[in-house]
């Protein structure tokens, strides 16, 4: 589905991706974990052509995302993505932040774009909070809001880039919740997290970067019982302390 | 005084102030409808990225904010005609009140629209550069995340300073008396010349202003509540 091949990337001279090579199967949950500064976000941000890279190749469902040639915007419809601010539109009802690239991106009718973007937003339990604006909502329901949005562009995979970084602790699980149905749904992820537990809970393959390389691509198993570098070692040393 | 009869016209004088209030009325809303449409165009071209026309967008933005006002209003009625050859046989045939208005609709809006280009990009700059992504990774294209993300709340944010120039944009209007445009203080100018009222004249012009500015003020108040986001922007200027 998502293929990533020996991907470089520079901002003026600070070389922030070095070589990057991965890959995400139809119906895997691959979570890329790291320390601040690794270059996860900027990484999963090169997936959709969010941000430009200067190396290598990646391409989603087959189609090059670096190519001059390729339709960005058709691309990134088909690609689901939330943010760590969940950046839903805050002058619009939690109804028009659904139904709005439904109906300019995909030529939905309204009504037809209102109905798809309801149900989700009931899968993800805020039916009630339709007619509020975002900034009504607590972080949590805005992320599951943020969500249900990227859902209704019916994506072929769903990027998710730290999704509970913001968010007050009580609220993580809200969030954790829907993407592990989600996951269980077969739907094919690829989620930048410090959250270990929904990594052993869900993850196919966990990735670990470091100063921009992937150091570790290893299944869930194999990563959480003995992960072969050293500074994997030292990181989940540390962050499964607490 | 302002009941007796002028000496020319056949009118009295406070229909002379009148006269003039249409005058500064009809410039600064034409001015400003030009100044909005050019300021918004300009404020947001200049947010996308795009050396060439960020660098036309600056150029545009130091030229009309660098000269002062009043040098601009001479430049457009009395140099520019004589660069264009059919402006000028038109300036030359024309109703001169109807060249002195072009003048200073031009004048004013072109002058607003570099201040109003400003708060447009600033208003843009403002937003968090997740919101252009989040538009971006729905498949939006970029002048839909323009029209249906940024700008909306870009404007929202930059109602007070838009309201402020809008009010300039008024009070500047009086510099077309220079080029001869029977606005209002060049009416209440003229009374003045006519009774040795100058007091009372430019009283009367004074409380206008004010009268309009005010009613300029609580227009932009109202639209700040109408427009104002539940939960983001709580409340307008009351």
């Amino acid at each position: 589905m998502i293929t990533i091949d020996n991907v470089s990337k520079w901002y003026g001279a600070f070389q922030v991706l070095d070589g990057c090579t991965t890959g995400v199967q139809k119906g895997d949950v691959v979570v890329v974990c790291g320390p601040s500064g690794s270059g996860k976000s900027t990484l999963i941000k090169c997936v959709n052509g969010l941000e430009p890279f200067q190396q290598g190749d990646i391409t989603v469902d087959g189609i090059p995302v670096g190519s001059p040639g390729t339709d960005l915007p058709k691309l990134r419809s088909r690609v689901g993505m939330v943010f760590q601010h969940f950046e839903l539109f805050p002058h619009l009802s939690i109804t028009q932040n659904l139904a709005l690239a439904q109906v300019k991106v995909l030529k939905r009718t309204r009504d037809e774009a209102v109905e798809r973007g309801l149900k989700l937003l009931d899968r993800v339990g805020l039916a009630a909070q339709r007619e509020k604006f975002p900034g009504q909502l607590s972080g949590g329901q805005q992320q599951r809001v943020a969500i249900a949005r990227a859902l209704s562009m019916d994506p072929i995979c769903m990027l998710f880039d730290e999704p509970t970084s913001a968010l007050d602790p009580e609220m993580i699980n809200e969030v954790l919740d829907v993407m592990v149905q989600l996951a269980s749904d077969g739907m094919t992820m690829m989620v930048v997290t410090h959250e270990m537990g929904f990594a052993r809970k869900v993850a196919h393959r966990v990735i670990f970067m470091d100063h921009g390389r992937i150091v570790e691509d290893a299944t869930k198993d194999d990563f959480f019982g003995k992960p072969h570098s050293e500074r994997a070692q030292q990181f989940l040393a540390k962050i499964l302390q607490h | 005084m302002f009941l007796q009869d002028a000496p020319e016209g056949g009118v009295q004088y406070w229909e002379l102030l009148v006269s003039g209030l249409g005058w500064t009325l009809a410039v600064s809303a034409c001015a400003w409808v030009i100044a909005l449409l050019l300021g918004s165009a300009i404020g947001t071209l200049r947010t996308t990225h795009r050396a060439w026309v960020t660098r036309v967008g600056n150029a545009w933005v130091e030229l009309f904010r660098n000269i002062p006002l009043l040098v601009q209003m001479f430049l457009w009625y009395f140099v520019a005609p004589e660069f264009v050859p059919a402006l000028k046989s038109w300036v030359i045939a024309a109703d001169p009140a109807h060249a002195q208005f072009l003048s200073a609709v031009l004048c004013l809006g072109l002058f607003t629209s570099a201040r109003i280009a400003e708060q447009v990009r600033a208003g843009i700059q403002s937003l968090p550069q997740g919101q252009r992504l989040a538009g971006m990774a729905l498949g939006l294209r970029e002048p839909q995340v323009y029209r249906y993300v940024l700008l909306p709340m870009a404007f929202r944010i930059i109602i007070p300073p838009l309201t402020s120039e809008t009010m300039n944009l008024i009070k500047n209007s009086s510099i077309a008396l220079t080029i001869g445009l029977a606005e209002l203080t060049f009416r209440a100018r003229e009374i003045g010349e006519y009774t040795f009222h100058f007091f009372e004249a430019f009283s009367a012009a004074t409380l206008i202003y004010v009268a309009i500015a005010m009613a300029a003020n609580r227009v932009m108040a109202l639209v700040e509540r109408r427009t104002a986001v539940p939960g983001y922007i709580a409340h307008g200027a009351k």
